[in-house]
């Protein structure tokens, strides 16, 4: 059976924006019959796309983010891209814990997440242009890792 | 059985952003609604940072029972908070979060410096 899928989704870089963006990718996701789990890994990952988008590539300007999603099989491609500032050194940004914008309590684990929460992270940027960011997630082949029913100090 | 300071706005007219604020002594608790991303968490920062001012607190508690979401913003939130109380002897507690939310707490290496409890009423016997 043919199983694939396309949308293409354009909005300002506003960030209520960001729980739109996630929403709708859930949204087209749900087709491949995810599991909470790996929604939640989705909506993650794709909030912290855009919201990258919205705060280092546009910072206080507007512009337009364009979200391209593919459904191949069983596996989901996102694509985030901006026309923004770019990324100068793209291996430093990627850095956990390191941000150009401390001043606004960012933790600096934004791309950290997306290689954590999705299975593929590519990067492409032309300093001056803009970013792309593209991410692969396979689903219901993985079992998680991570996920831990302990609460209190012992999940520690 | 705690006599409990009620702020915030139940009915908040875009309907989203729902958060409230508890004062119960010197421990401020949050209770989060919805999803803490970082459109809320400018929000939160703002009420949560007038509160910790005005009312001395020392503590504060992070009750996810309502929130739904979260990503790194609000590793954001709970850090700079964190920053706030921990001179003054502070601590930060989360409670009744979600296995999504656990997760990003973990992966973050959060749980190094703030505590989790099942309830609000557990979190506050520990931190007085």
């Amino acid at each position: 059976m043919d199983n694939t899928n396309r949308m293409i989704l354009e909005f300002e870089s506003k960030s209520k924006n960001e729980s739109f963006a996630r929403t709708v990718v859930a949204a087209f996701a749900a087709t491949l019959d995810p599991t909470i789990e790996e929604l939640a890994d989705i909506k993650t990952a794709v909030s912290e796309a855009v919201t990258n988008c919205i705060i280092h590539g546009y910072g206080d300007c507007s512009g337009m983010i364009t979200m391209r999603c593919t459904i191949n099989g069983d596996e989901l491609t996102v694509e985030v891209e901006d026309s923004g500032i770019g990324i100068e050194d793209i291996s430093k940004a990627m850095e956990p814990l390191y941000t150009t914008r401390p001043e606004l309590e960012r933790s600096g684990m934004g791309f950290s997440f997306m290689e954590a929460f999705m299975d593929q992270l590519e990067v492409e940027s032309v300093f001056g242009e803009g970013t792309v960011v593209r991410m692969k997630k396979t689903i219901g082949k993985h079992a998680f890792k991570g996920y831990s029913q302990k609460t209190g100090q012992d999940a520690v | 059985m705690q006599d409990y300071r009620k702020y915030g706005r139940p009915h908040n007219k875009s309907g989203k952003e729902g958060t409230s604020y508890e004062i119960s002594q010197r421990c401020l608790i949050i209770r989060l609604d919805g999803e803490l991303d970082h459109h809320n968490a400018i929000k939160i920062k703002d009420k949560a940072d007038k509160m910790i001012e005005r009312h001395h607190i020392k503590h504060i508690i992070f009750d996810f029972s309502d929130a739904n979401f979260m990503d790194s913003a609000g590793i954001g939130v709970i850090m700079g908070r964190y920053k706030k109380v921990i001179f003054i002897g502070g601590k930060i507690a989360v409670v009744k979060v979600n296995s999504a939310v656990d997760r990003i707490f973990r992966l973050s290496g959060l749980y190094k410096i703030i505590d989790k409890y099942d309830t609000v009423e557990t979190a506050l016997n520990h931190l007085k």
